[in-house]
This record gives C-alpha cells, sequence and structure tokens, in this order.
C-alpha cells in the first residue's frame, strides 16, 4: 500500500495514495496505523482523497486504528472522503463513529 | 445480440489480488448498461463492492486447501435482471445464522454480507454435492 505519513500543526497526517483499499491491502493498513500509535502518535488524521473504493476490510482498519487511539485517550480523524466512499460510512452507520471532515483545515480547526 | 444481453464467466485462484479484477468488472458493466436510468456512479461502486465482497466470501470460505482451489464468478444480465453467482468448495456456512451487524458497538469484520443484501433485491447461499453457490440478483431500473 502507498501511504504518505506528514506531520502538519501537531497532527500525523497519513494520506492513502492508492485509489483501492479491499481485503488485498487493508491488512497492510491496519498495520501501519497500529504500528503509529504503538510508537505513541495520539492525533491521527487519514486523507482518503485519492480512495474512490472502500470494502469492508477497508473499514475494519480504519475502524481498528479508531478503537485502539480512542483507548489512548487519542484523537483519530477522517478527511476528504470521496462521495461514494462516504456512502459507504453512511450504511454502515460509521459516520457516527469516526469524526469526519471535508478537509485538513476543518479537522485542524476542530477541537474533537 | 441484444445490447441489454452480457454473460461474464471468470474462474480465479484463491488469492485476494484478484478482487479488483473481479470488482472492475462489475463497475464496466454499470457504465456499459443503455436503458438505466438510476444513479450510475452509485451503481458501479456497488456492484464493484458487491464483488469484491462475495469473492472474499468465497475466498475465506472455500480455500480448504482443495485441488480445486479457485474461485468462479459468473456474471448475467439479460433484460433489467443482473443475476451475479459466486461459486466455492469450500465447507459452506449458513447464510440464515449470519448475524446483522452491531452498529452500536461495530466489529472490525462481518460487514460483508450485510453491504451485499443491503445493495442487491435478493441473496441465496445453496450447497451442493461438490460446491457452494452465492446467488445475487438485482433488478436494474
Amino acid at each position: 500500500m502507498n501511504l504518505n505519513l506528514e506531520k502538519i500543526n501537531g497532527f500525523s497526517v497519513l494520506t492513502i495514495q492508492d485509489e483501492r483499499i479491499d481485503a488485498h491491502n487493508s491488512g497492510e493498513l491496519k498495520e501501519y496505523l497500529l504500528q503509529m500509535i504503538e510508537g505513541g502518535d495520539k492525533q491521527i488524521i487519514v486523507q482518503l482523497g485519492h480512495v474512490r473504493f472502500i470494502d469492508s476490510s477497508g473499514l475494519g482498519a480504519l475502524l481498528s486504528g479508531n478503537k485502539h487511539i480512542v483507548a489512548k485517550s487519542g484523537r483519530f480523524a477522517l478527511a476528504n472522503i470521496q462521495k461514494q466512499v462516504l456512502s459507504m460510512f453512511e450504511l454502515t452507520r460509521l459516520n457516527r463513529v469516526f469524526e469526519i471532515y471535508a478537509d485538513l483545515n476543518e479537522a485542524f480547526s476542530n477541537e474533537g | 445480440m441484444c445490447s441489454s444481453f452480457i454473460q461474464v464467466d471468470v474462474v480465479i485462484q484463491t488469492q485476494t489480488k484478484y478482487l479488483d479484477l473481479i470488482g472492475s468488472i462489475g463497475e464496466r458493466i454499470a457504465k456499459e448498461l443503455d436503458n438505466f436510468t438510476g444513479d450510475r456512479a452509485a451503481l458501479a461502486y456497488q456492484l464493484n463492492l458487491v464483488l469484491t465482497e462475495a469473492t472474499v466470501n468465497a475466498i475465506k470460505h472455500g480455500c480448504d486447501n482443495a485441488p480445486q482451489n479457485c474461485v468462479r464468478v459468473t456474471i448475467h444480465l439479460q433484460e433489467n435482471e443482473l443475476n451475479i453467482k459466486v461459486f466455492d468448495h469450500g465447507q459452506g456456512f449458513d447464510l440464515e445464522t449470519v448475524p446483522l451487524p452491531d452498529f452500536e458497538h461495530p466489529g472490525e469484520s462481518g460487514m460483508g454480507l450485510f453491504l451485499i443484501r443491503s445493495y442487491m433485491d435478493s441473496v441465496t447461499y445453496t450447497r451442493q454435492s461438490d460446491y457452494n453457490v452465492l446467488e445475487i440478483i438485482k433488478h436494474l431500473k
């Protein structure tokens, strides 16, 4: 999986460069997020702007990251979600679980 | 041949690297439909998703180290009915005992069949003597 990690405004901003997250690469995303959290990252924003497809295992990988960081009193947010991908969060009601922002600036300006 | 008739028959090894290929076929079919008046982008996503989830399901439940370590997917479109069948050679499972996801305490897995059922009109899973078939039907408008 093609991932890009940057530190911006005190946040760890993880940009997923791939267009597709499915059962073939979601395990890699889940493992990467766990390593970030175990390495001390407490404020993570995942940018999904390039992602045009996500399946249930991809949602599961993000859910795993969210659960682990919340357990450490950290913050996990999603930004730049494409329309069809967002409909998956709505159908599974995960839009009530995740902090979801239109873009990075909105995520930065919200205290969570 | 009538433009609203499509028949696709694909056999893949039980490896997740082929999910993109299978899902993409569904997406392309949605884009090729002549008389579909609904949200084409949404349908393309849904067919990609349903084929992906159904194939993952067959890979997970159907491996079994059998000599025929493969998943067969057929897609049949005639008139307004889209019929998808995914065949596996595993132990199979009882579709009726698969629970709904717990939306209040969502788990990291167990949403695949819920997604398929949400987007499609009919889902059945039938055990035959030497294979199982997940049959999915959607009526296109």
